[in-house]
């Protein structure tokens, strides 16, 4: 009974996450909506005999796989939001017929076949004396060819992780020096005008004023202002609504990339990318 | 009396005769194949070798005279030509050296008369060295002994005659002309041959001294050969004659042969080619004595394009068709000569040497004519030319008188023997022959009238004048032949007694009637003729431009229909089906080839679209692919 | 109850199956890569209850080790291909086609 309980209440739980981390826009709101489906899995792993892989979904999958991706979409960009404009054509309505095809599949199949009661675990567990100990008893003994591969495979895989991410330096590392002299030959010596400064709200939404009370444009934080343009957050205050707007009309006019030249860091991006242009 | 056993030569120049093919062959492939680096005596060459290969026809001629007449056919057998089917063998026999006199000696006097025909043309030695050609393989054709050989000579003088009309191939007409000689041609080779592969399966062997009339009556009596097999052998030889020798239905070609050079026109006519079908029939006597029916056919033949070249000579105003016109009339003279068995041998052959002369002369002297009017063609714009240009004229004359069959010149004689002896035979070819010979005096006259009498109708650019020295002194001594050759050979049956060790003798020697009917009815015919042509082309006026004429006049001026006829049997049926497969190869190997790389490209050029390069297009498939498993699963798991 | 737990693996299956189909960041794409793996485990996991038999909690376990290795690569790929395209739409990357 409790455990038909746990069952309805997580499948509940699983099916909309599944479904949010599907439908919902923001690749962030996805990874937790995956994180949520992998902890419910988890816990029926737990009711299902299975408390070892029950820990190890939620160490390896929830803690470590789930950590990648937000590290991941945090490297990427966490701010964007996917266009859910469709551009293959019939791509939508075809992906729909096949999965829920399969789906309906499936269901027939499993709905179709007469299970017993579930054997249960407590005979298999019993010799070696626990589920941990039975898993690693079959791990080294049957599976042991399997699980040395499997060591091998990891290698590779950290191996591969570290020759795709690794970035080779074309020009030199750029001393102070260099930092500095770009500082000073470029528009703006001095750092960009903090946040709220000279204005009424210390907050990093608020744009600084200038000693005259207008707005400073460098101090705009774009991506915050892209985010109230997107959500129809227009601030109250006409003038830095008007300054927001064009601000950002000038952003996209721009190359993106063309004020990031302000940062000598971000400079070896360039090359790289101007090569793919060509 | 039966042909003589041919036997081994007894040497001497009999011998060395094969030199009389050998000399010309050597000059043709000098002169070809040393080039321009010939071009300053190469004519002179081309004449020596002609000259060289007369003087061993006159020496193997008159040392044949000096054997008793069985021995009078010697055989010169050289080497093995096809192991088992033929040697390479020459037969010198009075048939042959007959022919090998006319060919080497009109063949000599017309290489001689070239050198001034030819002096301004760029080409004169390639033309010579085709002459040289042209020579040798008429020479290796009479003087072959065996079918396979004589075929050899055959094939080579379709190709000199093909070379030698196409001469000036930059005319599309000349080499459509060549074309058209070599096409006909061949239609009569096909008859030849197949008549030699008959030939070869019935008797087993090609050679002339195996084929004797014994031979092939012994082959009838035995079995071995059915009669029909004879007919057909006769049947198909005719055609190769025809073929070469122009005649009913393969006749079409001599006019056209008219676009070489007046010289080639006057050896093909004259001493070469034409000649070949009689020499082919005189020669197969022994099928046709054994086939009346193919001697019938022969005959016929014989007189209907002796008609027809009649009546289409009576209507070309263009001199040298004219001349054409007449040369298909007297071979086809010497074709009804020759279906009429040994007499008409002999009279067939008198009027093929007479008619070489006498041809000859005229062609050579329409050469000249036109050498002085600016290679003008067209009689209407000739007339008045006997003052200008006597010599010519003078011999033109003769000839024109040899071959009306003026009493006591060449014509008159050998004309008149064929026409007695197809009286002899069959009444109707008899009397067809008169009128022949009284059409013969219409255009001949026509000709002569409009040439060189009447008023001068020249171009306004014409200055004739007579030609030089090396081309009226062969004009002199052809017509010096066409008056003396005729009664020579005729009277006594001097000719007759000559050839009978090669073609057998008649039982009655024919004596020779001037004032029988048939020849008193052909001289008042020919006069009648004469005389019309003189009230028509001589005394009236000659308009400059050809009136339209009668229905009659149309017929003979289109050569009978004959290109019309050939056109529509032949070639538009020809061109349809050529139209057809070109149709059919386009559209339908074509069209089902390139239809099918077409529709594979077309195939392969939408089922890519489906490489779309989007990982998620693949993905799907992939989704239903993994449906359709599970799905098949399920339905093989509920079986 | 195991029908239950093999028609919610199932349900969970299609919908990342159809999550990999529909979306286009990569990043979330992969997400539906893993939750279709982890569908697949719960019927392992499922069956091995089912069987009384720990093979299918063995295989569940190789799975999550190699879908670890396989998560590395992937976004270490991924990384790589926004560091020179600047976009993470798998739709950008249709270089390889007709």
């Amino acid at each position: 009974m409790g455990e038909t309980i746990t069952f309805w209440i997580l499948a509940v739980v699983s099916v909309s996450a599944a479904l949010g981390l599907v439908f919902s826009r923001k690749a962030v709101y996805s990874a937790l909506m995956l994180g949520v489906v992998m902890l419910s899995l988890a816990v029926l792993y737990a009711v299902q005999d299975a408390p070892f892989l029950a820990a190890v979904q939620i160490i390896v999958y929830t803690g470590a796989v789930m950590m990648l991706f937000l590290f991941v979409l945090m490297l990427v960009g966490v701010d964007s939001a996917d266009s859910l404009v469709e551009t293959i054509k019939g791509q939508r309505v075809w992906a729909a017929i096949a999965g829920l095809g399969f789906a309906f599949l499936l269901a027939l199949g499993v709905g179709n076949a007469t299970f017993a009661a579930p054997t249960g675990l407590a005979k298999a567990t019993e010799a070696a004396g626990g589920n941990v100990p039975s898993l690693a008893h079959l791990i080294f003994t049957r599976y042991v060819f399997a699980f040395e591969v499997t060591s091998a495979l990891l290698i590779t895989a950290a191996l591969g992780a570290m020759v795709l991410a690794h970035r080779e330096r074309i020009r030199p590392k750029a001393t102070q020096r260099d930092l500095a002299r770009a500082r000073f030959t470029g528009p703006q010596p001095s750092p960009l005008p903090g946040p709220g400064t000279y204005a009424l709200h210390n907050a990093i939404d608020m744009p600084a004023l200038l000693p005259d009370g207008t707005v400073a444009d460098k101090s705009i934080n774009r991506v915050l202002a892209r985010h109230e343009m997107e959500g129809g957050f227009t601030p109250t205050d006409p003038v830095k609504a008007a300054l927001i707007k064009q601000v950002l009309e000038r952003d996209a006019a721009q190359d993106r990339d063309s004020d990031s030249g302000d940062e000598p860091v971000q400079a070896e991006d360039a090359a790289p990318r101007q090569e793919d242009g060509k | 009396m039966e042909p003589a056993e041919i036997i081994q030569h007894s040497g001497g120049v009999i011998g060395v005769s094969w030199l009389m093919v050998a000399l010309p062959l050597l000059g043709a492939a000098i002169l070809l194949l040393f080039g321009r680096r010939t071009d300053r005596w190469g004519h002179l060459l081309g004449v020596a070798m002609s000259l060289g290969a007369f003087a061993v026809a006159v020496a193997a001629f008159v040392q044949l005279l000096g054997l008793p007449e069985a021995q009078r056919r010697q055989g010169v057998r050289l080497y093995e030509f096809i192991p088992g089917l033929a040697d390479m063998g020459l037969l010198i026999d009075p048939l042959s050296i007959s022919f090998a006199l006319l060919i080497t000696g009109v063949g000599s006097l017309i290489h001689i008369y070239s050198i001034g025909y030819m002096s301004h043309d760029p080409g004169r030695r390639r033309f010579f060295a085709y002459l040289n050609l042209f020579v040798a393989a008429m020479l290796l054709l009479v003087l072959a002994d065996n079918y396979v050989v004589l075929f050899v000579g055959w094939e080579g003088v379709g190709l000199a005659s093909y070379l030698l009309i196409g001469f000036w191939q930059f005319k599309p007409t000349a080499a459509a002309a060549a074309k058209k000689a070599f096409i006909v041609n061949r239609v009569g080779d096909f008859g030849l041959l197949i008549a030699i592969f008959t030939i070869w399966t019935t008797f087993g062997s090609v050679a002339f001294n195996e084929l004797t009339g014994g031979a092939v009556d012994g082959a009838i009596s035995s079995g071995d050969a059915s009669q029909g097999t004879i007919t057909a052998v006769g049947l198909l030889l005719l055609l190769g004659a025809c073929g070469k020798s122009a005649q009913l239905p393969l006749q079409s070609w001599l006019l056209d042969a008219m676009e070489g050079p007046t010289p080639v026109s006057a050896l093909i006519h004259a001493a070469t080619m034409v000649t070949a079908g009689v020499y082919l029939v005189v020669r197969s006597g022994a099928f046709f004595e054994a086939a009346p029916t193919a001697q019938l056919v022969v005959t016929i033949v014989g007189v209907a394009t002796l008609l027809a070249g009649a009546i289409i000579g009576c209507a070309k105003d263009d001199i040298k068709k004219g001349l054409a016109g007449s040369t298909m009339s007297q071979i086809g003279y010497m074709m009804l000569g020759a279906g009429l068995g040994p007499v008409g041998y002999a009279f067939a052959i008198a009027h093929l040497i007479a008619h070489g002369f006498f041809k000859a002369n005229m062609f050579l002297g329409a050469g000249s004519v036109m050498h002085a009017m600016n290679d003008e063609v067209d009689m209407r714009k000739y007339g008045g030319l006997f003052s200008v240009m006597k010599v010519t004229a003078a011999t033109f004359m003769i000839g024109y008188l040899a071959i009306i069959g003026f009493p006591l010149l060449s014509g008159y004689f050998t004309k008149d023997g064929i026409i007695e002896t197809a009286m002899e035979h069959n009444q109707i070819l008899g009397w067809l022959a008169v009128v022949g010979a009284g059409i013969t005096g219409f255009y001949m006259s026509r000709m002569v009238f409009m040439t060189f009498f009447g008023k001068r109708r020249w171009a306004d650019d014409a200055h004739p004048h007579e030609s030089p020295s090396v081309m009226t002194v062969p004009l002199i001594l052809l017509s010096i032949g066409s008056v003396f050759l005729g009664a020579f050979l005729i009277l006594d049956n001097r000719l007759m007694r000559f050839l009978a060790p090669a073609v057998g003798l008649p039982e009655h020697l024919p004596g020779f009637h001037p004032f029988s009917v048939p020849g008193l009815t052909t001289l008042a015919l020919v006069a009648v003729g004469v005389v019309y042509a003189w009230f028509r082309y001589g005394a009236a006026e000659v308009p400059r431009l050809a009136p339209r004429g009668s229905f009659l006049t149309t017929f003979a001026r289109r050569d009978l229909y004959g290109d019309a006829l050939n056109e529509a049997l032949f070639m538009r049926p020809g061109q349809w089906l050529a139209r057809f497969a070109v149709f059919f190869d386009n559209r339908g190997i074509d069209g089902l080839v390139n239809g099918l790389a077409a529709g594979i490209g077309g195939t392969s050029g939408r089922l890519r679209r489906i490489q779309t390069g989007y990982v998620r297009s693949y993905a799907l498939s992939i989704l239903f692919g993994a449906a359709v498993v599970v799905g098949a699963l399920l339905y093989v798991g509920n079986m | 109850m195991t029908t239950h737990y093999l028609v919610l693996s199932a349900l969970l299956f299609a919908i990342g199956a159809i999550g990999v189909l529909v979306r286009r960041n990569a990043i979330v794409v992969f997400m539906c890569v893993e939750l279709m793996l982890n569908a697949c485990n719960l019927a392992f996991v499922t069956f091995a209850r089912q069987q009384g038999n720990l093979d299918g909690q063995i295989i569940a376990f190789f799975v999550m080790v190699v879908a670890a290795a396989e998560v590395v690569i992937g976004l270490a790929i991924i990384v790589m291909i926004f560091r020179t395209r600047r976009s993470a739409s798998v739709d950008d990357a249709n270089l390889l086609k007709y």
